[in-house]
């Protein structure tokens, strides 16, 4: 049995789990480990795993850092360039939250009353805040990769921004994975936007080569009213990492979330989002780029639930799969009894580059209202033969028109991106990424080496 | 000679049907050729296959153009060498916008020759310069190609580029089609603005009104697959005023 391990090392190292967490961290650590011991990891059975069996992920032998020694620097910075772009910085290296060169930003975010920082440290310091919303989003009581995260879970990132402050750099989380064997890291992260409060988070997730990582990663967000948010979450990592995401949004009245979710290159990921809409006049925009070449697995999992009335989402995925990769895409929408003048639209539009890639896809729309704007659609296809030869004929080689084509294809989900320099960006990369080169940023060498 | 088409047999690949039967074909720099032919006689698919769509498949025969043999040539190399079609219907790309799409073509072109790419202030001015000689205005090189363009305005854009790549041999498949007349005086006066003693078009059509503004040198009509008439422009006018009927007729059909 996979979990037979994982429990070993839970049921071993139980009093040092607890040593070295806050208490609101260790309030829940039991009960989301007995859930975690009866549910067990998902497998392709369950209809919602159908398209990824992640005890077979979990089979593999990582370590686990449990005793939070020093396996990689957490202080020399691994920079991600985006030229034109100012952020705040911060680090998660592994499962810890690079605390000694995060000083300054912490400092300067604090001015305005912003609680940055490491999960663990601001547990402690500020027990309130953490016990007030840690586990109450994402519920490690029936997700069973919540409740593993959460029994395991020591640190992570949190950003608290107090009622009417505005944030106007956006703060840049950068996950790495680094370190000299195959690893497995939790880590956990927590956003809270008081009212009228507004951020942009972009997240990084980024590995070393050379081992195998796997990161089950749970971030909690939670928007109150009328706060506005942006997430732009990019996974551009070696082959041999997994990554597995579990990002949870409570929306509260009127408030504005932007959610995006960029699969550059990552070996094997499982994305589960989910956003309830809880109060009247919330609004959703959840994009996702995937990108996915030689035997890449990427499967996201997302799930909008329209609570009350007048909300609206809209939903957009886009994948490109070339060689043998396999994508994944299942969409539910839930509009609830009471959700009247819903609006929810969704859309999943996918290309297969190559005949051996293959491609799932499942919008799902659930409506037990009667007064509703709702819409679903679903493509698979390929790369237009018209078109191809139309760019071919004026002298544009098929392999440049191809990718012509291509960067088409997600140009309308880059080109909601509301940073410009990281709008910017995400072009060049992904023009890389079809071009099958490489890139490096000027202070860091850890991706793709 | 500029291009030589010798007992041209091609089909359609995907259910072998064959099109055209065995078309002789000879062209010079300087000339204008008109091809002219009843609905389904094949002219759309001597263009397609002059152009390299690999929906067809050429069976017998050979095509030199410039000394080569085309036939050989992928549609990118043919675009290089010289060739240029005008498609009956452009294809709307959305999300590659035209100047993305044209800098990729000059710039290809200029590597094959093995010149160093545009600048983009040089790219910008050649742009706004060719745009000129069809009417097209300066917010052409932001829009998608031929997306929401009009029927006028995606046969001035494929004249646009036929200008911007100053090809040897320039196909017009049926270019005056669902062309107002404004925008047929338009879209001729940018093809005789390219036309020169070096280079050669060929205007495949229905009507004579094209001709008017399009004076063909040569007029040839194209019926079930093979060339079965040619002659001077007073051709056209004959067929305007008999229609094919009289062709058919002297075919002993």
């Amino acid at each position: 049995m996979v979990e037979e391990s994982y429990i070993n090392i839970y049921n071993k190292h139980r009093e040092l789990l607890q040593t070295t967490s806050a208490a609101p961290l260790d309030a829940i650590r039991d009960e989301a480990f007995d859930v975690f011991c009866r549910m067990g990891f998902p497998t392709d059975e369950q209809e919602r795993y159908k398209r990824s069996n992640i005890s077979d992920v979990f089979a593999t032998e990582y370590g686990m850092n449990i005793r939070r020694i020093e396996i990689a620097s957490t202080t020399a910075p691994y920079k991600c360039d985006v030229p034109g772009l100012k952020t705040h910085n911060f680090y998660v290296v592994n499962d810890i939250f690079a605390e000694a060169i995060a000083k300054d930003e912490i400092a300067e975010l604090s001015k305005l009353g912003v609680v940055a920082g490491s999960l663990s440290t601001v547990a402690k310091e500020h027990p309130e805040i953490i016990s007030k919303y840690y586990g109450k989003i994402a519920p490690h009581s029936s997700d069973v990769m919540v409740a593993f995260n959460t029994a395991f879970a020591q640190d992570g990132f949190v950003l608290y921004v107090p009622k009417n402050v505005q944030i106007e750099r956006p703060i840049q989380l950068i996950n790495m994975m680094h370190a000299d064997f195959d690893l497995l890291a939790t880590s956990r992260n927590l956003i809270i936007l008081e009212e009228n409060a507004s951020a942009k988070v972009i997240i990084c997730n980024h590995s070393e080569s050379g081992h195998k990582f796997l990161a089950n990663r749970v971030t909690e967000v939670s928007l109150a009213e009328n706060s506005v948010y942006s997430h732009y979450e990019i996974s551009d990592s070696e082959r041999q990492t997994t990554n597995i995401g579990s990002l949870y949004v409570e929306q509260t009245k009127s408030s504005v979330a932007n959610i995006n979710n960029i699969t550059l290159r990552t070996g094997y990921t499982r994305n589960n989002i989910r956003i309830n809409l809880s109060g009247e006049h919330a609004e959703t925009t959840l994009c996702g780029i995937v990108i996915g070449d030689e035997h890449d697995h990427i499967d996201n999992d997302t799930y909008i639930n329209h609570k009350v009335s007048h909300c609206k989402s809209t939903e957009l995925f886009k994948y490109v799969m070339d060689d043998c990769s396999y994508g994944s895409f299942a969409g539910r929408i839930l509009v609830e009894k009471n959700a009247q003048k819903t609006e929810a639209y969704q859309s999943n539009k996918n290309i297969c580059a190559k005949t051996t890639a293959k491609m799932y896809t499942k919008p799902q729309l659930e409506i037990y209202a009667d007064d509703v704007k709702c819409s679903h659609g679903a493509t698979v296809g390929q790369i237009e033969d018209e078109a191809l030869f139309y760019l071919r004929t004026r002298g544009i080689s098929e392999k440049e028109a191809r990718m012509l084509l291509l960067l088409a294809f997600t140009n309308d989900i880059v080109e909601k991106i509301d940073i410009e320099a990281l709008r910017n960006r995400i072009k060049v990369l992904i023009e890389k990424r079809f071009r099958r080169e490489t890139h490096k940023c000027t202070t860091c060498n850890s991706c793709h080496n | 000679m500029l291009l030589e088409i010798k007992n041209l047999h091609a089909i359609i690949k995907s259910n072998g049907k064959e099109i055209l039967k065995g078309i002789d074909l000879s062209i010079n720099a300087g000339e204008v050729h008109a091809i002219m032919g009843p609905n389904g006689s094949g002219k759309s698919t001597l263009s397609s296959v002059l152009a390299g769509n690999p929906s067809y498949e050429v069976t017998e025969g050979e095509v030199i153009f410039n000394g080569k043999n085309l036939l050989e040539l992928s549609p990118e190399d043919r675009s290089h060498e010289g060739l240029f079609l005008s498609f009956q219907y452009p294809v709307e790309i959305p999300g590659v916008s035209m100047s993305n799409f044209m800098r990729a073509a000059i710039n290809e072109h200029r590597k094959y020759k093995g010149l160093e790419p545009l600048s983009a202030s040089d790219f910008l001015k050649l742009m706004r310069e060719k745009q000129e000689y069809v009417e097209l205005n300066n917010k052409l090189a932001g829009r998608s190609v031929n997306e929401g363009f009009s029927g006028g305005e995606k046969k001035r854009n494929e004249i646009f580029q036929m200008a911007m790549l100053e090809p040897k041999l320039s196909i017009l498949d049926e270019t005056d089609s669902g062309l107002d007349i404004d925008a047929l005086r338009i879209v001729a006066g940018g093809v005789n603005k390219l036309k020169s003693s070096e280079n050669a078009s060929i205007v495949i059509t229905h009507y004579q009104r094209l001709l008017d503004y399009i004076v063909p040198d040569f007029v040839h009509v194209l019926y079930k697959g093979k060339i079965v008439k040619s002659a001077g422009k007073e051709l056209a006018l004959e067929l305007e005023e008999k229609g094919y009927d009289w062709i058919k007729k002297e075919l002993g059909e």
